[in-house]
């Protein structure tokens, strides 16, 4: 019992080197969002590319659902743009994924020039200017990319750019998981 | 080639100061309804934080998000939201990360009750030591034959002094 208790201070240095030597590698950007598990915020808002025509989250049901915002105030998000043309191009993803932007708290003309500039990967971008629907998803900066099931249901959220390292880590198997959900109906 | 150094002198100035003006702390001025409301706005937008900037609260933050909550704050304040509603406005949105005073919950009991928990442990610790019998105390009074043994040392140091002290005396003679 004695000479457990004198290796007592040892262990508890040892533990606490371990705990802190752990919170080195982690991210506190990494924040789980309170939307996981949760359906699409209502928003009623309209497309940066054609200013009459108004999309709800209705349009956004039914495939499994890549959302992403950006902005052409976003240095990361234009290094992030390469990938995000070839995520819409890959022909793996395109019968199963579909990719929707949130231009969030950006001037309609300067976006609408980036996504001529830089092609368009998204099938629509929603047209956020006043950041509304970007509050009430809780996002606090761009890029950001939230997953949505085919029920609409916020699966991920993801805060930062998404590179081949990032989506193969955090996308590839989530996305998969999803398509399978979808096909076996569930 | 002087106009060229008063133009990049005149840019240097400007660029100075467009800095710190990007720097000065928040300067948005919000009109309350009732002084109630202001002192409510100073308290929320000190207990909760900013989502960007993690080790800033809304009143410190500069960042874009920030302004942005604080102007959303106000006008929840202004349409007479209660502050368990403003607060639960926002924790649905970003998360109990945005709570500066966390709510008691399973998952944040040890942050809750973790201190007075190791308070409690070091006073048992301190109580169980201060209460540990001191050990039995030696009998130190020596008994007969230890008295004449140590007699008999002392007598016998003693002569040995006596003898060194007279051969001392003899050596100087």
């Amino acid at each position: 019992m004695n000479k457990v208790i004198r290796f007592l201070p040892l262990i508890l240095v040892l533990a606490l080197g371990v705990v802190l030597y752990r919170g080195l590698s982690l991210n506190p950007q990494d924040m789980p969002s309170a939307l996981v598990g949760k359906t699409m915020p209502e928003f009623s808002l309209l497309t940066l590319n054609d200013e009459t025509r108004t999309v709800t989250n209705a349009d956004l049901v039914g495939d499994i659902v890549l959302l992403n915002v950006w902005a052409t105030w976003c240095p990361t998000c234009k290094y992030e743009h390469p990938y995000l043309l070839e995520l819409a191009n890959n022909e793996q993803l395109k019968p199963h994924v579909k990719l929707y932007g949130i231009n969030y708290k950006d001037e309609r003309l300067a976006a609408q020039k980036w996504l001529q500039h830089y092609e368009d990967p998204y099938h629509f971008s929603i047209f956020d200017e006043q950041g509304t629907l970007g509050l009430d998803l809780g996002v606090f900066g761009a890029p950001e990319t939230f997953v949505m099931d085919h029920h609409g249901i916020i699966r991920k959220r993801f805060a930062g750019a998404i590179d081949t390292r990032v989506w193969r880590k955090e996308f590839e198997p989530l996305i998969k998981q999803l398509i399978l959900e979808k096909q076996q109906g569930k | 080639m002087l106009n060229r150094v008063l133009f990049i002198v005149a840019l240097a100035v400007s660029c100075f100061f467009m800095a710190s003006v990007a720097t000065a702390s928040p300067v948005e001025t919000f009109e309350f309804r009732d002084e109630v409301t202001k002192v409510r706005f100073q308290a929320l937008s000190k207990e909760l934080r900013c989502p960007k900037c993690q080790n800033q609260n809304l009143a410190d933050s500069n960042s874009a998000i920030a302004i942005d909550l604080r102007r959303e704050l106000y006008e929840l304040l202004q349409q007479g939201k209660a502050d368990s509603e403003i607060i639960d406005f926002m924790v649905s949105r970003y998360g109990e990360f945005v709570l500066y005073r966390p709510r008691v919950s399973s998952v944040t009991y040890i942050l809750w009750f973790g201190p007075a928990l190791l308070i409690l442990i070091g006073v048992i610790v301190v109580i169980f030591i201060l209460r540990k019998k001191p050990a039995a105390k030696v009998d130190l009074a020596l008994n007969a034959k230890q008295q004449d043994k140590l007699n008999q040392l002392l007598q016998s140091d003693k002569e040995n002094a006596n003898q060194k002290s007279n051969n001392d005396k003899k050596d100087k003679e």
